[in-house]
């Protein structure tokens, strides 16, 4: 199942950063940051529950930058 | 300007002033009497002067770097700028009282992240205003008998079949057909062309274009979510969940890039006072060693890099709209520079796709006159062929004279006209009629005709080469393309002399549809690894083949759903031109990419290697940084502009 959030970030690297991290999550398959577009696009893997990984998801990306937002 | 950036914006005056007032201050105006000179203590109260510029500018860098500790984010830009400007603090006071360098350091990073919020987040607005097709409202009608009676509702509230207002200057918001009313149609929006539409009763309107002229009252076809405009909307919007092949360099890169230099500090920090110390019996020079490795981690950040690229991929993908093609995604604008091969489909992409009457050979009778008899005999058929036949006639028909109508079994007709008997269809039905009929050399479809039984001459009809495919192929040859191939289901007498005609390199006639797949994996096997094979369809029936290619291209594709689905670019009108458009704007696009790479990490090296030899201090770095983003950012925003391409 794909599905796209609208994030918020500030610089580039910092994307990067929250890519990484959400990828890490587990019952994520593959997700993307598109920074110019402040979107994140995430493939969950089979049988997640989107709303609880994306809790996860969130919670990954905090740690490494603080200042991200991600609109569930 | 954003709230965030304005208050950002503020921090930087004050502190940058602040600064300067500093810069100004009387040495001996602040000193502790008691203290002796050149003692730390005697340093101390302007070190308290320069912290306050320095927490004005700096507190959330202090404030972020303090949580990356708490979340074991050692590599944290924060964190780096935080020990890299607390510690030139720390220096100064010990030794040397310059406490310019740590808040300077400071505004500037802060100077180059606003820079970077600011720059990104207004090129992003330029490039989606660029896509900005999307209607406001729509005017409903709902009770024909009042004209005036229309309201205004959202284009998502219309239901198919609705009759709706345009009004001169609007944008169509709906696709639709138009049942009154004249006017010119501006599609540059869709299709980046230039040249008005005009469209009248009976015609296709798709949202997205303006109305320039005329007021149009339009019956809808299809709701908001399954119109064209939403569909391309749809299609910029979820673009690049696929990363190219630089993004993904760039960002291992940078997992690599920050804690290599932090180790590189580290190292520089300790080991070659270690070895004064131990080996060669100098002074160890801590502080001087301890600076430089400071410098270092002022140019530990790989934002200049990072940001570069998916804004120059972006600001390319934004061009390539401007200009009606559609790309899905970075990647792909990557794989276009690399085509090597480029494989058309020939019916709907070379060629219009519509049957033409080209010639009439050997007849008796005046031209006209055979194809009145022509379209007379096929007037019953609705056949393709025969509509074109009928479209060749410029007299009116009159159906009355047409009698008996027999048909010969897929070979064609036999009919009475005006009491004479006329047949009209292959050289088999001229056969079995026993006419003997005259080949024809030239290419495409021909229908004989017997009258009477006696020979009557014979009417060509193909399909039309768009008058743009020559230029197009030689443009693409101009463009960097090795090979091109042009695959139909037509015969080879048909196919090879249009292939000569355009300049085509190979031919695959005859093929059934099924084969088209079979054949371009064919021509995968052959390419060479670092090129790409690009299929060129008009996207009817060939879905398959524009998925299996490296990169698929549907040309014509305004309308088209099945097309904006399964191919990677979409040309959105049909014009050829725009494929070596397309690849001229993706080549651009990528040396721009690897300008900014090389640019971005000859800075860092540099900078790293002056720093490591104690020539750079941390003013050079720092600008160095911000300078070298400032330009990656404004290289990249090159990419928009394709006008000239």
């Amino acid at each position: 199942m794909k599905k796209t959030y609208r994030i918020e970030v500030d610089c580039a690297n910092c994307a990067n950063k929250m890519e990484f991290a959400a990828s890490k999550v587990p019952g994520v398959e593959q997700v993307t940051v598109n920074f110019m577009t402040q979107k994140m696009i995430v493939n969950f893997a089979e049988g997640a529950d989107p709303e609880a990984v994306m809790k996860e998801v969130l919670s990954a990306c905090k740690k490494v930058e603080r200042d991200c937002e991600i609109f569930l | 300007m954003t709230r965030k950036q304005k208050k950002a914006l503020v921090r930087i005056g004050i502190a940058a002033v602040l600064m300067i007032l500093l810069h100004f201050l009387p040495e001996d105006l602040l000193s502790i009497p008691s203290a002796a000179p050149d003692s730390p203590l005697s340093r101390l109260p302007r070190l308290l002067l320069y912290l306050i510029p320095y927490l004005i500018v700096g507190w959330d860098v202090l404030r972020n770097a303090f949580r990356g500790i708490l979340n074991r984010q050692i590599f944290d830009e924060n964190f780096l700028m935080a020990v890299a400007t607390l510690g030139a603090l720390v220096l100064g006071l010990l030794k040397t009282g310059d406490y310019e360098e740590a808040p300077a350091v400071m505004l500037f990073y802060q100077i180059g992240e606003w820079f970077q919020s600011y720059a990104v987040g207004k090129s992003r607005r330029n490039i989606s205003a660029l896509m900005d097709i999307r209607p406001d409202s729509a005017w409903l009608v709902s009770d024909p008998a009042a004209e005036a009676g229309a309201e205004q509702v959202s284009p998502e509230d219309v239901p198919v079949g609705s009759l709706i207002l345009i009004r001169p200057g609007e944008k169509v918001p709906l696709d639709g057909l138009v049942e009154s009313g004249e006017s010119a149609l501006n599609t540059a929006a869709l299709t980046g062309e230039s040249v008005p539409r005009d469209v009248r009763p009976g015609d296709e309107v798709l949202s997205g274009c303006v109305n320039m002229t005329g007021l149009l009252r339009v019956r809808t076809t299809r709701e908001f979510g399954e119109s064209t405009v939403s569909k391309i909307l749809d299609l910029v919007e979820n673009a690049s969940s696929l990363k190219s092949r630089s993004e993904n360099f760039i960002s291992r890169f940078a997992r690599v890039y920050t804690p290599a230099v932090v180790f590189g500090a580290l190292a520089l920090a300790i080991l070659p006072p270690l070895v004064r110390l131990i080996f060669l019996g100098l002074p160890p020079e801590w502080d001087g060693w301890i600076y430089r490795a400071l410098t270092f981690l002022v140019i530990s950040c790989p934002c200049a890099l990072v940001i570069s690229i998916p804004l120059t991929f972006f600001a390319g993908i934004g061009g390539a709209g401007k200009a009606g093609i559609l790309v899905k995604g970075s990647v792909w604008l990557e794989e276009l520079s690399h085509a090597g091969i480029v494989v058309f489909d020939k019916t709907g992409t070379l060629t219009l796709g519509r049957f033409e009457v080209t010639a009439v050979h050997h007849s008796p009778l005046a031209e006209e006159e055979l194809l009145e008899f022509a379209a007379l005999a096929e007037s019953s058929s609705s056949h393709p062929i025969a509509a074109s036949i009928r479209d060749a006639c410029s007299r009116p028909l009159d159906l009355s004279r047409v009698g008996k109508v027999e048909e010969i079994g897929g070979n064609g007709v036999v009919v009475e006209i005006d009491g004479r008997q006329v047949a009209a269809g292959s050289a088999r039905l001229m056969d079995r009629l026993g006419v003997s009929c005259l080949e024809c050399h030239h290419p495409g479809t021909i229908v004989h005709l017997a009258i009477d039984g006696a020979y009557a001459g014979h009417i060509v009809i193909s399909d039309q080469i768009r008058p743009e495919a020559p230029e197009a192929l030689s443009r693409l040859k101009q463009s960097g393309v090795r090979k091109t191939v042009m695959l139909t289901g037509d015969r080879e007498a048909a196919a090879r002399p249009v292939a000569e005609k355009l300049g085509i390199d190979e031919v695959f006639s005859g093929l059934l549809p099924g084969d088209k797949v079979a054949r371009v994996e064919e021509l995968l096997k052959t390419k060479s690894p670092r090129e790409t094979l690009a299929f060129v369809g008009d996207g009817i029936n060939d879905a398959p083949v524009l998925t299996r290619a490296d990169l698929g291209i549907a040309m014509g594709a305004m309308g088209s759903d099945a097309a904006i689905e399964a191919a990677d670019i979409v040309l959105m009108d049909d014009n050829p031109l725009k494929i070596s458009k397309a690849i001229r704007i993706s080549r651009r696009c990528m040396r721009i990419v690897r300008q900014n790479i090389a640019l971005a990490l000859a800075v860092k090296g540099a900078c790293l290697i002056l720093g490591a030899l104690g020539i750079a201090n941390m003013w050079l770095a720092i600008f160095a940084d911000v300078g070298v983003m400032i330009l990656a950012v404004l290289n990249a925003l090159r990419a928009l502009f394709t006008d000239r391409l």
